[in-house]
């Protein structure tokens, strides 16, 4: 064994103990930011921040209630939207599609994912806002909605592609078509890795601000329905975060610790259902 | 799992479509009134719970492009409409645009220095200076000169200034236009949205606030309230009469009361820089822009309410937030042209 | 050789008399064809009509200004002058700047993720860093404003000691800037350059590195010199892929990059990136002109990271693929 020269062992070390410590404060960053947050917001999350509303511009106390159902109602619109669409395409990738076409879609569909979110709410205020002459919560549903559509598709596609052929051969021998192979064979046998997906989807879309700016506004009352501008959390936030009231930011504190603790949960459940690594699919 | 999510969507509905049937009214614009807007809206709710006025303080130039394009029923601005904006609305809703009256303000020009704790003085061409860029440092001659008594520190001042279009700049550049001419002939005549020789841009007089807040050595402007609701520090301008004012109910209403006999009947007046002893010189009145022709009966039944109201009961909590009251012949001049809207 | 999609020839079920219509028409594979197809149309069209709107509506400002819409500074509504030079400086700078704080650091970590880590250890580590990816923007600008503003208050008096005469640190330094938009944007894109490194990492094929190992080098040097060539395309695809999102970031840039459209050589001073402005004007954007130069800047954004996505998938796909073989 040849004797290595001191330096080249100590580049060695330091090096390598170089690494260790960016993965540390990578890791770090984390705990800091969730720990922040917990300090500053914690207290705040109080049972006024559940129930009431926000109170006229300078007056203190008040809460989010709006926000948290205004989100609820914006994201539960995206998932219907977004989640069938893309489940169903990602379907006829996996199963129907030819090699060029599949390729063609997945194309498209990367083009899609790439829009800044930005772009994709001038989209859905130019669409439908200008045209329906009315911000409205819908019109964010759909803004968001079509955001998870790629996500959704990649998944799908992905999962099912991973549920090997002996399945569905079995299945077509036992004489089933080829749609009930998918729905009753082969969709269940991926189910979780679907589930897992629409989580992570849900979760990415649910934090975000710019394409509801200009398609559900924000609202200081209940917003009733689908058709009125709502108040959304991460618009409320941002708001709050940027104005000079201290009360305001307390509140933008609180309610961020809440949208990044949610956020987590859910992707760290999601996750657990399935463990798949990569963040290449986003 | 889908029947879960069915199952919550129609509850979740259900319970957002249980609400009184509503009369449910859309406003975006200027943020300098929003204090006061925000007050009587939520006051106003309190006693009509089923007419319910959701404003979004989005700055005036959004007020006007907004309620230009039909997506908010009124909209709210601090900058005069130019004569091209009219044209687009009228080309746009088919009907002309109503700007009423609601309060007067005053934009105060804020600033965050530390150790100072006073009132610093300021000239309407310093001013100017500071934001065209070339008083750079607060302890600059200019500055001194008008504050011999002060400790000014010689740090660089950070100029603090509105991101979007919006009234309150409208207001404070009309003022720099009138009283110096390097601005006028560098950035040009009163605009919501000029092409700032230097600083930073905030979205919203709360976002000016607190940058300012925020920021050691800075400067900005906004409505007074922001500045008395956060203990933000603001200077006294000089008035055409060469005196130091500082903002007051006193002063706003002197400058609005000035006005009075030269209001025109579409009520689109300057007061800034008015003339008299007492008068703050950047003060502005602040419009609601109300298209005359209201499609939906209940909407224009309800604005016309609310309309009413705000010059009446409205009118006597402005004070509290520090905004002065419409002069009562700009009041009865409002009455009749609110009749108008059809 | 099993084919992209499953060859396995459609099973006919033979219609019985006694099999409801319901189980008869929703065995159909026409139907379920049908419907699964039109969902792949609709994405396309959705994706198409997003294309095509983004085209006309900045039809006005495309006629009006051309080619030189790149390269004017100049951006003054009132005057009906748009110019996108500032807003393409402000976002290739602060992505510029957040990529080179991210690389070497998110390299190093995923370098010890890949080759030092045990599994375990490495897998839970690389699963909190994901997490990170996880965090939304509005909470990056609110850590931004009320944490790192006041931490670069205290660092940049030092750093503009000991480096201001490089100009790129020169003047006064207000908080807002584009060197604060810069570390808030390293933070969020470090995770994607951890995770897709660490990947094109893990798959270089062992016998390499145990060749360099049987020949005297060091952990490290065979690290440096060996598998990280070997994956270098790959993690250039990781640069390329955060680089595309850091170029879109909206939220927590317009929190903290000073909304200021002017272009300085200093990353102390204010800028303005193409998101941020979009955010600010949008909704105001009064009359044709300005609302077609502010849709022209998002159809400049939109390319920039199409092109930038398309090339990430390249590079980290031909890395990838190369182990299989």
């Amino acid at each position: 064994m040849s004797q290595l020269s001191a330096r080249r062992r100590s580049v060695n070390a330091i090096m390598l103990t170089l690494t260790g410590v960016c993965t540390v404060v990578a890791v770090g960053l984390l705990f800091f930011i969730l720990g922040y947050l917990l300090v500053e917001g914690g207290s705040s999350l109080n049972l006024d921040f559940f129930t009431k509303l926000p109170v006229a511009v300078g007056e203190t106390g008040g809460g989010m209630a709006n926000a948290l159902l205004g989100s609820a109602k914006v994201l539960i619109l995206a998932t219907l939207i977004g989640v069938p669409i893309g489940f169903l395409a990602g379907i006829f990738l996996a199963e129907w599609a030819t090699p060029g076409l599949a390729a063609a879609i997945r194309f498209v569909t990367d083009l899609l994912n790439g829009v800044p979110s930005i772009v994709i709410g001038i989209f859905a205020y130019t669409l439908i806002v200008l045209r329906t002459k009315q911000f409205s919560t819908w019109a964010g549903g759909v803004a968001l909605g079509i955001m998870m559509i790629p996500i959704a598709l990649r998944s799908t596609e992905e999962f099912l592609r991973a549920v090997p052929n002996s399945m569905r051969e079995g299945a077509m021998a036992l004489g089933a078509t080829k749609s009930r192979t998918i729905f009753s064979v082969v969709v269940p046998a991926a189910i979780r890795g679907l589930i897992s997906g629409m989580m992570l989807n849900l979760a990415r879309v649910a934090g975000e601000t710019a394409p509801l700016l200009f398609t559900a506004l924000n609202n200081q009352f209940w917003s009733p329905g689908w058709n009125q501008p709502t108040a959304t959390l991460p618009v409320q936030i941002f708001t709050f975060a940027i104005s000079p009231y201290n009360d305001l930011h307390r509140q933008a504190w609180a309610a961020g610790f809440m949208l990044l603790f949610l956020v987590l949960l859910i992707n760290i459940t999601a996750r657990s259902i399935v463990s798949r690594g990569g963040l290449k699919a986003r | 799992m889908t029947k879960t999510l069915l199952n919550l969507a129609g509850t979740l509905v259900g319970a957002a479509l249980m609400l009184p049937a509503q009369t449910l009214i859309n406003g975006a614009g200027a943020t300098f009134p929003a204090p006061m807007y925000t007050k009587w809206f939520s006051e106003y709710k309190k006693l009509h719970n089923d007419i319910q006025f959701n404003y979004q303080p989005l700055g005036s130039g959004a007020g006007i492009k907004q309620v230009t394009e039909g997506t908010v029923d009124f909209g709210a601005s601090d900058a005069l409409m130019t004569d091209a904006q009219i044209s687009d609305f009228t080309a746009k809703q088919k009907t002309s645009i109503l700007a009423l009256p609601t309060v007067a303000g005053a934009v105060v020009p804020i600033y965050n220095v530390p150790g100072v704790t006073g009132t610093i003085n300021f000239t309407g061409p310093m001013l100017a200076d500071i934001f065209l860029g070339k008083i750079t440092k607060w302890n600059d001659p200019a500055i001194m000169k008008a504050n011999p008594s002060m400790k000014l520190p010689g740090n660089d001042i950070v100029v603090v200034h509105r991101a979007e279009a919006s009234g309150t700049t409208f207001c404070f550049t009309d003022y720099l236009a009138k009283v110096s001419p390097d601005w006028k002939s560098k950035v040009g005549a009163p605009n919501a949205a000029p092409n700032w020789p230097t600083g930073l841009g905030a979205k919203g007089s709360d976002g000016v606030a607190g940058q300012v807040k925020q920021t050691a050595n800075s400067i900005g402007y906004v409505e007074l309230v922001f500045a008395e609701q956060n203990k933000i520090g603001y200077g006294a301008v000089q008035n055409k009469d060469g005196k130091y004012v500082t903002a007051s109910l006193a002063g706003i209403t002197a400058a609005a009361a000035g006005a009075v006999k030269t209001m025109p009947e579409d009520f689109r007046v300057s007061i800034v820089d008015s003339p008299g002893g007492a008068t703050y010189p950047i003060s502005t009145f602040t419009w609601l822009l109300v298209p005359q022709d209201i499609k939906d009966p209940a909407k224009k039944a309800a604005l016309k309410g609310f309309l009413t109201w705000m010059l009446k009961d409205g009118q006597n909590m402005t004070e509290a937030l520090s905004y002065a009251k419409l002069p009562k012949e700009v009041v009865a001049k409002e009455e009749k042209a609110i009749a108008k809207i059809k | 050789m099993a084919s992209a999609s499953t060859s396995v020839p459609e099973a006919r079920v033979p219609s019985s008399p006694r099999a409801s219509v319901s189980t008869r028409l929703f065995s159909g594979d026409g139907i379920t064809l049908a419907v699964v197809f039109l969902a792949a149309a609709t994405i396309i069209a959705i994706t198409l009509l997003l294309v095509i709107e983004l085209w006309i509506n900045s039809a006005a400002s495309r006629e009006k200004f051309g080619f030189a819409f790149l390269a004017t500074s100049v951006w003054d509504p009132a005057n009906g002058e748009f110019g996108a030079l500032p807003f393409i400086f402000g976002t290739v700078v602060t992505s510029a700047l957040s990529l080179i704080i991210a690389v070497p650091f998110g390299l190093g970590a995923a370098i010890f993720l890949a080759e030092l880590a045990p599994p375990k250890v490495s897998d839970t580590m690389t699963f909190l860093i994901e997490l990170l990816a996880a965090v939304p923007s509005v909470i990056f600008g609110l850590i931004g404003i009320f944490v790192l503003l006041p931490a670069l208050n205290t660092v940049v008096p030092f750093l503009k000691n000991h480096l201001g005469s490089m100009g790129l640190f020169s003047g006064p330094f207000y908080g807002p800037s584009i060197l604060t938009a810069g570390v808030v944007l390293s933070v969020m894109i470090a995770p994607y350059i951890i995770s897709v490194s660490r990947e094109v990492l893990l798959a270089v094929p062992r016998d390499l590195r145990e060749a360099a190992l049987a020949l005297g080098a060091t952990r490290w040097e065979t690290t440096w010199q060996v598998v990280v060539p070997y994956a270098r395309t790959g993690i250039f695809g990781s640069v390329f892929l955060a680089l595309a999102r850091a170029l879109g970031e909206t939220m927590a840039v317009t929190m903290v990059i000073g909304n200021s459209p002017r272009i300085v050589a200093s990353l102390l001073a204010p800028g303005y990136s193409i998101a941020s402005v979009i955010a600010n004007e949008f909704s105001e954007a009064t009359g044709n002109l300005y609302t077609s130069a502010l849709i022209e800047l998002a159809l400049v954004l939109f390319a920039l990271t199409i092109v930038l996505n398309g090339a990430a998938r390249l590079l980290i796909s031909a890395t990838t693929k190369r182990r299989k073989k």
